[in-house]
């Protein structure tokens, strides 16, 4: 069957250890996170995982139901590409001088849509964002012509299309609880 | 009140009256504070903590109630992690407490210390540190809500020195919900009705029973249905004694080493109805190849385990205990004589070429298979039967008559060899008036051999019978089958088991001869204490039928 990259999305409660709990699922199939993205949710005391791994539709389905069993996971599932609005960052330190030997960089900026974000006699910082395929571009543009001093790209982002965000469910469930303790 | 009574009250609050353990330094707070509580708790000394955890395991199975578990950090917690997995894989009720160093010694490579968290994350449903006093009552009342709910399985408990030592409030709250684990999915009504349809509408239905009904206590509301539309059905390993052997419809054992016509007819059903069983590799063989003609209604409580090996047609979740009933109450009486009768010929079929020879053997030397049915009658088919990991085990399913539930505690999902001992131990602690029997292997026996002190100790009446084919029986009839007779390390000297059975002042009998059998099971069965019957049977003995791994169903192997 067909490896595509698939998104997954987990709500978890904010206890210490929960990422182990995640990675070793994928561990265990041997399956290659390709990036991650952790941070505090739109809702309070609780933490978003973004996901993404090359997997078949069919293992990513296994991956998901075993991830949203685990005890402290409130919503585990999965998306592809098409039903997503999503994004990454890329920062790129480069020499300074080697950038003004390129002439005007006016094109270079408006092109790749970059910001500056640090500027000094020694080196110069490039701000893109965008999917993993522009950002990556750049990078090759600038290993090409001037060389890259450092580079970092972020884990991917993500946002549904669908209308109904698929949380909503969740949290009105939760409100029920409130009062309860987790 | 300390950390260490805090923990004590909550284990009282959640009803247990017996523990598994070992102290050690990082537990001593908790095994102080356990001495005032004598009268209370039970406390079972092990002599390795793995023992200690499967005992717990053991006394878990026959019970139904958490086995509980109480040792110190390091050595101690990583030992425990076999009974763990093997809890993990076989969904027993579990909660293991190891101590830990203090707090503010954590990651800096204490003595005794261990990130034991991280080792038993992959390994349990919940694992958790306590670092403070006021932690105590709601991890513990939190533990047992896990363990014990939904699909079961272990938990750990990870207690720093500190937190036992502390001063807090107890404030005990039972724990009945977490907002982020649902338990016990709600039964769907639509999935509910196209499962009774498509029972309604087979000719040859077939059902798969696993340790779900077992664990969801539904026995009754299984044979009921079975009843009703007439429904042939067979067992898991896991799933031994959930129906009596005796009952019309039992047609026997699944998977590799199962009987011929429960395997045989997976192929050939119309609709295969699973219930809280899991089509482990060792009962389904090839996937590409099992019951591909059926369709499939899977009724389980664990979503995670819907299509995951096999696709159902009809998925039901929830405890068996409200979907059979409500698949059952859907059903129509019906009559499949023709289709039950057909297991015969495969059933006859096993008999001659296998089940004949096995327990009326015409050889000189004894079976393993006549040993087995020998003590199966003399305890009147009643008695909970442990066994160890191999020959002895699968010879010890196929061949014990099961009469009630909860009769048949083994290691099915991790095969643990050195399970049987202790699981025996907590079994009989489980089930006091029941007579335990153990079959166990020479190999597996001298894996957790140590926990005879422990009977000793604890004067525990377990029936233990070695199986003594001085090999490691299973591992040789693969390299008989599949490794061109090539006894890689297989061959094994055995000490003098009654000797050191004496040591232990358990009394015992070695048997070599047939006709001596039948009195030395007499004299072990005539009492309640505990007893060593060694029985060296035939050296190159073969557990048939056999489905090789890897193949299908179909493939069954009768042997000669």
């Amino acid at each position: 069957m067909e490896k595509k990259l698939y998104t997954i999305t987990v709500f978890s409660e904010n206890t210490v250890g929960l990422l182990n709990q995640i990675t070793i699922i994928f561990t265990r199939r041997a399956i290659n996170i390709e990036t991650l993205s952790v941070s505090p949710s739109a809702i309070k005391g609780i933490h978003k995982f973004t996901i993404t791994v090359l997997a078949t539709r069919e293992t990513v389905i296994k991956v998901v139901k075993q991830i949203d069993k685990r005890i402290d996971i409130l919503k585990a599932y999965f998306n592809t590409d098409e039903e997503l609005v999503h994004q990454e960052i890329a920062l790129y330190k480069l020499a300074t001088d080697k950038l003004l030997a390129l002439g005007s960089i006016e094109n270079l900026i408006r092109q790749y849509s970059i910001r500056i974000l640090e500027m000094n006699e020694t080196f110069v910082v490039f701000l893109k964002s965008g999917h993993y395929a522009e950002t990556q571009q750049l990078f090759e543009e600038l290993s090409n012509s001037i060389g890259v001093l450092q580079f970092i790209r972020s884990g991917r982002i993500a946002i549904t299309k669908s209308k109904v965000e698929r949380l909503t469910d969740m949290l009105e469930n939760l409100k029920k609880f409130e009062d309860q303790p987790i | 009140m300390t950390g260490s009574q805090i923990l004590i009250e909550s284990l009282l609050k959640e009803g247990v009256d017996t523990l598994f353990g070992y102290p050690g330094g990082a537990i001593m707070p908790a095994f102080d504070a356990l001495y005032d509580y004598r009268d209370k708790i039970h406390h079972v000394l092990a002599r390795h903590e793995q023992g200690a955890a499967h005992s717990a395991q053991g006394y878990a199975r026959v019970s139904g109630k958490t086995g509980v578990c109480l040792v110190t950090s390091g050595p101690a917690a990583t030992n425990t992690v076999t009974g763990i997995s093997d809890a993990m894989l076989d969904s027993t009720p579990l909660v293991v407490i190891t101590g830990q160093v203090g707090a503010a010694l954590l990651g800096t490579d204490a003595f005794q210390e261990i990130d034991v968290v991280g080792i038993t994350q992959p390994i349990t449903k919940w694992a958790y540190q306590i670092r403070r006093a006021e932690d105590i009552a709601w991890a513990v009342a939190r533990a047992f809500y896990i363990a014990k709910s939904g699909r079961p399985g272990p938990v750990v408990l990870d207690l720093t020195k500190n937190s036992q030592i502390q001063e807090a409030e107890f404030d005990y709250k039972p724990c009945t919900f977490i907002r982020s684990y649902i338990p016990v999915p709600e039964v769907n009504n639509e999935q509910v009705a196209l499962a009774a349809e498509l029972i309604n509408n087979a000719k040859k239905p077939y059902a798969l029973i696993g340790q779900g009904v077992v664990l969801a206590g539904a026995e009754k509301e299984l044979k009921e249905m079975l009843d009703k539309a007439d429904i042939p059905a067979a067992w898991t390993l896991l799933g031994a004694s959930a129906m009596p052997t005796d009952y019309r419809l039992n047609k026997g054992f699944l998977g590799m080493h199962g009987n011929m016509s429960p395997n045989m007819k997976t192929n050939e059903c119309d609709v295969l109805i699973a219930i809280g069983m899991r089509f482990d590799d060792r009962v389904t063989g090839d996937l590409n190849t099992y019951a591909k003609q059926a369709k499939v209604i899977h009724l389980d409580i664990d979503i995670a385990e819907i299509n995951k090996n096999v696709k159902a047609d009809a998925p039901v979740l929830g405890s068996a205990k409200d979907t059979i009933p409500a698949i059952s109450a859907l059903l129509k009486p019906a009559k499949h004589t023709e289709w039950i009768d057909s297991f015969k010929e495969y059933d006859d079929r096993e008999y001659e070429k296998v089940i004949k020879k096995e327990l009326y053997p015409e050889t000189q030397s004894m079976t393993m298979g006549e040993v087995i049915n020998k003590v199966s009658e003399a305890t009147n088919h009643k008695a909970v039967i442990v066994t160890d990991v191999g020959q002895n085990q699968m010879m010890a399913a196929r061949y014990s008559k099961y009469s009630q539930t909860r009769s048949l505690v083994t290691s099915g999902g991790l095969g643990t060899m050195g399970f049987g001992i202790p699981a025996a131990i907590g079994a009989k602690i489980g089930a006091k008036d029941r007579t335990v029997c153990l079959f166990c292997g020479d190999g597996g026996f001298q894996m957790t051999i140590q926990e005879l002190g422990t009977i000793m100790q604890e004067r525990i009446g377990v029936k233990m019978i070695i199986l003594n084919n001085d090999f490691l029986g299973m591992v040789r009839q693969w390299q008989e089958m599949f490794f061109d007779e090539r006894y890689s390390f297989t061959e094994i000297d055995n000490p003098d088991f009654i000797t050191i059975a004496k040591a232990y002042k358990i009394e015992g009998r070695e048997v070599s001869k047939r006709e001596d059998l039948d009195d030395a099971i007499a004299d072990m069965v005539k009492d309640d204490k505990p007893y060593l019957l060694v029985v060296n049977v035939e050296k190159k003995g073969m557990v048939y039928p056999m489905m090789p791994a890897g193949t299908s169903v179909t493939n069954i192997v009768l042997g000669d």
